[in-house]
């Protein structure tokens, strides 16, 4: 190889190679186990990278005798639920800090930031409490509302960059023409920041599709649990493990935010960047 | 007919209603995201505190017992432990985020054929639900079919398969190498945006001096970068410090408490074992570091401002 070649060889293709089997091999696994029959997967004179024999005998067992789709449905509920609720309630805390600059807004929009970097770890004991008190133990509704705590902030730091990037002399126009605050945030400010209230979503979603440990403490029954807790939860009984149906779960558990985000990288990677600069 | 009568102000200044007034506006705007977070954020970080000093246990209110639970946790052995674990988790799993992370951001930095896509498919471990992920490496991680097993014994490098998650020491780097898996992605999409910010030009007179990569990367790079590096840090530390799930789910805690950290000791305690007063009591523990992480952050970010 030229001097060139190799040094780009060196510097680029191979650390870019081992990078991407690190981080990818793991959902081949998921792939690889899904498809595999049982006595394969624990075969092991054959070798386990290869799929030998398709298989869909733990697809079968996931989705018929599982409440995997159960627990897919609730996911998308208290992820859906919790997504609206933060999304209404950033989107207004967001212009109000931002953009109507009242006494104190810089500094509650400093605090709404400071309640992201609290985590969940600290809150879920007083918050078990708490949700034992008002009946909502063992209720999907206890998540819709508790997951808006980190995902307020996060969309309201978020919303408030956007809402910066917006000309003020639009609102001020309006505001000469005699239009009032809400109807310039509903006509003005929500139209334009479409994009922003886009990333917004599309994280809360994910997020919450993503959260664990206030669905494993605050819900107990089986027809109730997300799917992260059902599958762990469920699938192993004692020293029994699944592998090949927990495989399949751990894959189409993670399909549905894959896809979300799939379609939209783009938001999705400003929302992380656009966060962090601001 | 609003527009029709903000030319008639010759006649009569519009009324300044209370809705007018900023500090009224503002409130009434934020009012819904200041409910929630007050009452289901701020309420339980002192009702957690509280609890901490009582022998709340489930299903029965407890009383004021001062310090004694954490009098209690100093005399465990468990709980020193448990806090040298947390240390050496987060430690360890940061400086390698960081490193790997930082690595692979300058690697995606150069323009390439596919790089869009590249960047979608670095983010992925990063956007699928941990516990979904942590399945997967479970089961890379089995005592007898790992395949990681399978690949060294038919290499002829070992001869029995790696208890990966069954001696202490094996089962901290497990979880240390799934946390590193989980958060390089973070410095590495975080970082990328900072590196793009740089102006090349710094880097063209640098070359007209002659400088080496390691000169540029040191003078140039490292320094510019250094706020948003600060910022990334500090978010990973606290995530790290007061992780949960991952642990939880291979090991909870295990094998003889050497991968438990204050989060998943103090759900073994609260919810588990049902001593809520106990469990807080270990959580408070994480304060500290988000104190700091705080500090650091309102640094960065004043300066930002």
């Amino acid at each position: 190889m030229p001097q060139k070649q190799r040094e780009k060889f060196f510097r680029f293709y191979l650390p870019l190679f081992l990078f991407l089997v690190f981080l990818l091999f793991p959902f081949y696994w998921m792939f690889a186990t899904t498809f595999k029959s049982d006595v394969e997967l624990y075969n092991l004179k054959l070798n386990p990278f290869l799929i030998h024999t398709w298989s869909l005998a733990n697809l079968k067992h996931l989705f018929f005798e599982t409440r995997f789709l159960r627990w897919l449905y609730n996911t998308f509920f208290v992820a859906i639920t919790s997504t609206v609720i933060s999304l209404s309630a950033s989107l207004l805390a967001a212009y109000g800090i931002q953009r109507i600059r009242f006494k104190g807004s810089n500094l509650m929009g400093i605090g709404i930031f400071f309640c992201y970097l609290v985590p969940p770890t600290i809150l879920f004991i007083p918050l078990a409490t708490m949700i034992f008190k008002l009946h909502l133990w063992d209720s999907l509704w206890a998540l819709s509302l508790i997951y808006p705590t980190f995902l307020i902030p996060f969309c309201t730091w978020l919303l408030m960059g956007y809402f910066n990037s917006i000309p003020k002399e639009l609102e001020e126009c309006a505001m000469m023409d005699g239009a009032s605050r809400m109807w310039i945030f509903w006509r003005v400010i929500i139209p334009l920041s479409l994009p922003g209230i886009l990333s917004a979503g599309i994280f809360a979603f994910t997020l919450s599709w993503n959260e664990y440990l206030y669905a494993l403490t605050f819900i107990s029954s089986s027809l109730k649990k997300t799917v992260s807790v059902g599958l762990v939860t469920e699938l192993v009984r004692g020293d029994v493990y699944h592998w090949g149906p927990l495989m399949a779960g751990a894959l189409f558990g993670s399909v549905p935010v894959a896809l979300v985000y799939s379609f939209f990288v783009e938001y999705y990677v400003a929302g992380i960047t656009g966060a962090l600069k601001e | 007919m609003r527009s029709g009568n903000a030319g008639g102000g010759a006649l009569k200044a519009p009324p300044v209603g209370l809705l007018q007034r900023k500090g009224v506006l503002g409130f009434l705007f934020t009012l819904p995201a200041d409910i929630i977070l007050l009452l289901l954020l701020a309420y339980p970080f002192v009702l957690g505190i509280w609890l901490s000093f009582t022998n709340t246990i489930i299903g029965r209110s407890g009383s004021f017992v001062g310090l004694e639970n954490y009098i209690d946790l100093f005399h465990s052995d468990v709980f020193w432990l448990t806090a040298f674990n947390t240390v050496l988790y987060t430690v360890v799993a940061v400086f390698f985020k960081l490193i790997l992370g930082f690595g692979l951001a300058i690697v995606l930095n150069k323009d390439f054929k596919g790089k869009g896509l590249i960047r979608a498919i670095v983010l992925l471990p990063w956007i699928v639900p941990t516990a979904l992920s942590t399945i997967a490496f479970w089961w890379i991680f089995d005592s007898n079919f790992s395949c990681i097993s399978w690949l060294l014994m038919h290499l002829g490098l070992m001869s029995h398969p790696i208890d990966f998650l069954g001696s202490p020491v094996n089962a901290r780097i497990s979880v240390i190498i799934v946390n590193i898996w989980r958060g390089i992605p973070f410095f590495t999409i975080g970082l990328m945006a900072g590196l793009q910010t740089i102006n090349q030009t710094l880097y063209e007179a640098a070359d007209i001096d002659g400088a080496t990569p390691w000169v540029k990367f040191k003078s140039i790079t490292l320094p510019l970068i250094m706020p948003l590096l600060a910022v990334i840090t500090t978010f990973s530390i606290i995530w790290t410090f007061a992780d949960f799930q991952l642990i939880w789910i291979m090991t909870r805690g295990g094998p003889d408490n050497a991968t438990h950290i204050f989060g998943t000791f103090s759900f073994q305690r609260a919810i588990a074992g049902g001593h809520l007063g106990e469990g807080a009591a270990i959580s408070a523990f994480i304060f500290p570091v988000l104190f700091i992480s705080v500090v650091i952050t309102s640094k960065f970010l004043k300066r930002e401002a």
